[in-house]
């Protein structure tokens, strides 16, 4: 006998779903106008989780209306009692963190150990660290007489719904802003979760406003005229249209967007802390991050040996049901990206590259993709250009730091990059040379509030986090 | 290519191929090794596999008394404990090993033949151990003294003052020498000493050439300094061991000693093993966990999964 690991799942008696949910406008919970729904499943089992509102454009109206009342009290409130909120909401984020755990892994299919670990965690540490903003914030860098935008409109992705939504509402609030945020269509229960957590936090009326829907519902915020700003997490694609539609009418506008972040890997790093990180890289949250190290770029000398020891730690990673506490890699997010994934690493093969996946039993349910690399990647090759948002890596080799550079900055993104040496010099050259908004080195998907996160070129525009993230969302001489 | 000559330079007993191998070993970095460990510290370990891991950690455990208060009476009863751990409970399996200083070798063994223990071996600390600070003389004639009482597992101790100092030659040879003395009558496990090469490079240069000079065990450390047997180190001689088997196709055993005390540390030590150098190493051939007080720890959480509830301390048997 060997030494399997019995199952552990959490259990999920913690969390309460309601069959069906309404829009959260002006602190309460209110029917859609037109009535409809759409439903919000668990894509590791495909079961039905809830029904949830359908917002359209005017559900949109009431709650930019709602914003705006709440705007009112909020944007004169004492920034110290704002702040007082805030830590508010954070001490209550930490005590139901098991709920929203849970509730985050049935939604979405991620694991435990992820939102345990890190999603609630850092949720909550955006609120900790955004409320002692609140009263200081004539040190944001816009001058003394920093002032808020007034009625921000929030679209959120569903790779880390609460996070997102985190990073979104945190500082718009410690600034004086009221929101209307729209969080995903397929992961919206952490955000109507948090409705009640504004609630239960005694949040005035109408600063937080969660309305539920599509991209039509998305669209209908962006062009809204009562929103003064509009703050996007998402597909580049989208982010263009939105920049599109918001040019010219003097909302502001932040996009966080795409991203085929390159780690870098020198001959003289590492190795076993360095496959940890290719691994954390590419397979953290089954590749759904824009910032994920999509692209191995490893020096041609330890290629092979390289390569042999990434697949014997691929040959560890746990796929399965994403509440128990021992799985690595959960479920992909929705067929719809299943299908993107598979489609892309079909390009993979037809182009030419060599695939490799770690032997992991796939259930029979749900949307699942097994832990993959390719080599004989080049930069011709659509997988080393376009973002998979997938457990897909890419591997490309390189001979000199020079090739490395010119190699990793060949991309229209410029989100994430990694570095992996043993040289300190060698860290800071290649940081210094490397165009991308965040670079590790020697570790990677490491977040703090305090540092700001975002994009060169098409992976976005403005910083989230940190006291830049927070300038972006005031107004002030600057 | 590399490979055949990597094996090489580790097989052929040369002090400078091991050296030229050592320069090439890649460097380990803190952080990740740190984070590494916490990682799998987290795994869950519930039920079935929780019951198998409590009677695998057992059998794995090398019961030691290393005290100067040591006596003949003390010794004969942790020697009736090695064989049956839990009186109540005869499917319990015997540890893996005793552990004695020198001069009780010949007391445990005794003991141990003459109590239904025949298979269960008598590891004997030595070469001046825990420090290591005596003459090659003086450590030859404690290992030849273990030996001859009937030990057939050595744990010495590297000269940790020469490593630091750069002197591997000295720390090189003397395991060679010590391994020759242990030839095929005693196996030879070689304390690092962790707690005092300080650094997880360190680490892992002294487990390469531990190996390289014939260990055939790599253990962490005397459990007299702290800290001993940390779950990074033992992450970084795992994979240590899984490197060296991949270049030359021997597998090295691992011993952690020091620090752990509880059913929940030792089944950290059984993922890491598993997760790091595979399920091959999970026997007491190849893996073994000095330790005392962790013994009755196992039996405790034995007796729970067994009988739904805590029997308590006064259930498991003091020795």
């Amino acid at each position: 006998m060997t030494f399997e690991y019995s199952s552990a799942p959490e259990s999920k008696a913690i969390v309460t779903i309601d069959p069906v949910y309404k829009l959260f406008i002006g602190g309460k919970f209110v029917a859609p106008k037109a009535g409809k729904t759409f439903t919000t499943i668990n894509p590791a089992t495909e079961e039905v989780l809830a029904k949830i509102a359908y917002a359209e454009k005017s559900d949109i109206d009431k709650a930019v209306k709602a914003a705006q009342e709440g705007l009112k009290v909020w944007s004169k409130m004492a920034p110290s009692e704002r702040g007082k909120y805030l830590y508010r909401i954070a001490r209550i984020m930490q005590e139901r963190a098991r709920e929203f755990a849970v509730l985050e892994t049935m939604d979405n299919g991620k694991p435990i150990r992820e939102t345990r670990d890190v999603d609630i965690p850092l949720a909550a540490a955006h609120f900790f660290y955004h409320a002692g903003w609140a009263d200081k914030l004539e040190h944001a860098g816009v001058g003394n007489n920093p002032k808020p935008y007034g009625v921000v409109g929030q679209i959120i992705p569903w790779n880390f719904p609460l996070l997102m939504l985190s990073w979104k509402i945190a500082p718009a609030l410690a600034t004086g802003n009221t929101v209307v945020l729209k969080p995903a269509e397929t992961t919206p229960l952490t955000a109507l979760l948090f409705a009640q957590v504004c609630q239960q936090a005694e949040l005035p009326a109408g600063v937080v406003n969660i309305v539920t829907g599509d991209g039509a519902t998305g669209a209908a915020i962006v062009n809204h005229p009562g929103i003064n700003k509009i703050a996007f997490t998402g597909s580049t694609d989208v982010g263009k249209l939105i920049a599109r539609s918001v040019a010219g009418t003097g909302k502001g506008l932040t996009l966080e967007l795409g991203g085929k972040g390159a780690n870098v890997v020198f001959e003289d790093a590492p190795l076993d802390e360095t496959v940890e990180g290719i691994i954390n890289g590419i397979f953290f949250n089954q590749g759904h991050v824009c910032c994920a190290g999509s692209r191995l770029l490893i020096q041609e000398n330890i290629q092979d040996e390289f390569l042999e020891k990434l697949k014997h730690r691929m040959s560890q990673i746990r796929l399965g049901d994403p509440l128990d506490k021992n799985t690595d890699i959960g479920a992909i997010n929705s067929r719809e990206q299943l299908e993107k994934i598979t489609e892309l690493a079909l390009s993979g093969d037809a182009e030419g590259a060599e695939r490799y996946s770690a032997a992991c039993t796939i259930p029979a349910k749900g949307f699942w993709y097994p832990p993959t690399f390719f080599t004989g990647v080049t930069q011709a090759h659509r997988i080393a250009r376009e973002e998979i948002f997938g457990p897909v890596l890419s591997v490309i080799s390189f001979r000199t730091p020079q090739e490395a550079i010119e190699k990793a900055n060949n991309t229209p993104f410029g989100l994430s990059a990694g570095v992996w040496t043993d040289k300190g010099s060698r860290v800071l050259w290649t940081a210094k040379h490397l165009r991308a908004g965040v670079i590790w080195a020697n570790t990677f998907n490491k977040f703090d509030p305090a540092s700001p996160f975002g994009g060169y070129k098409e992976s976005g525009w403005g910083r989230e986090g940190g006291r830049h993230g927070l300038a972006a969302y005031l107004k002030g001489a600057k | 290519m590399k490979m055949v000559t990597t094996a090489a330079a580790l097989t052929d007993g040369s002090l400078s191929s091991i050296k030229g191998f050592l320069k090439t070993l890649s460097p380990v970095d803190q952080v990740g090794a740190d984070a590494r460990a916490a990682m799998l510290a987290t795994r869950s370990i519930k039920t079935a596999s929780k019951k198998w891991a409590i009677d695998m950690a057992i059998s794995m455990i090398d019961l030691t008394t290393l005290e100067g208060a040591d006596t003949d009476g003390k010794v004969k009863a942790l020697c009736n404990k090695a064989i049956r751990p839990d009186p109540t409970d005869p499917s319990v399996p015997h540890v893996g090993a005793i552990c004695v200083y020198n001069d009780m070798v010949t007391v445990a063994r005794k003991q141990l033949d003459e109590s239904g223990g025949h298979d269960i071996p008598v590891a004997a600390v030595s070469t001046a151990f825990p420090s290591g600070r005596a003459s090659l003389e003086v450590k030859e004639r404690d290992t030849k003294d273990a030996i001859a009482n009937g030990a057939t597992e050595i744990d010495m101790v590297i000269d940790r003052g020469a490593f630091l100092s750069g002197d591997l030659e000295k720390v090189f040879s003397e395991i060679v020498y010590i391994k020759s003395l242990c030839a095929d009558k005693a196996h030879l496990k070689v304390i690092l000493e962790t707690g005092e090469l300080v650094t997880y490079d360190n680490v892992r240069k002294a487990s390469f050439l531990a190996m390289a000079a014939g260990a055939d065990f790599i253990k962490t450390s005397t459990g007299k300094v702290a800290p001993a047997a940390t779950a990074p180190v033992v992450l970084v001689m795992l994979e240590a061991v899984r490197d060296f088997y991949q270049m030359t196709g021997v597998r090295i055993g691992v011993k952690p000693a020091g620090g752990i005390r509880t059913t929940k540390d030792a089944i950290k030590q059984l993922v890491l093993v598993k997760e790091t150098a595979g399920d091959e190493w999970l026997n007491p051939g190849l893996f073994r966990i000095g330790a005392s007080a962790l013994l009755n720890d196992l039996l405790m959480q034995r007796q729970k999964l067994t009988s739904g509830h805590y029997g308590g301390a006064n259930y498991v048997t003091l020795d």
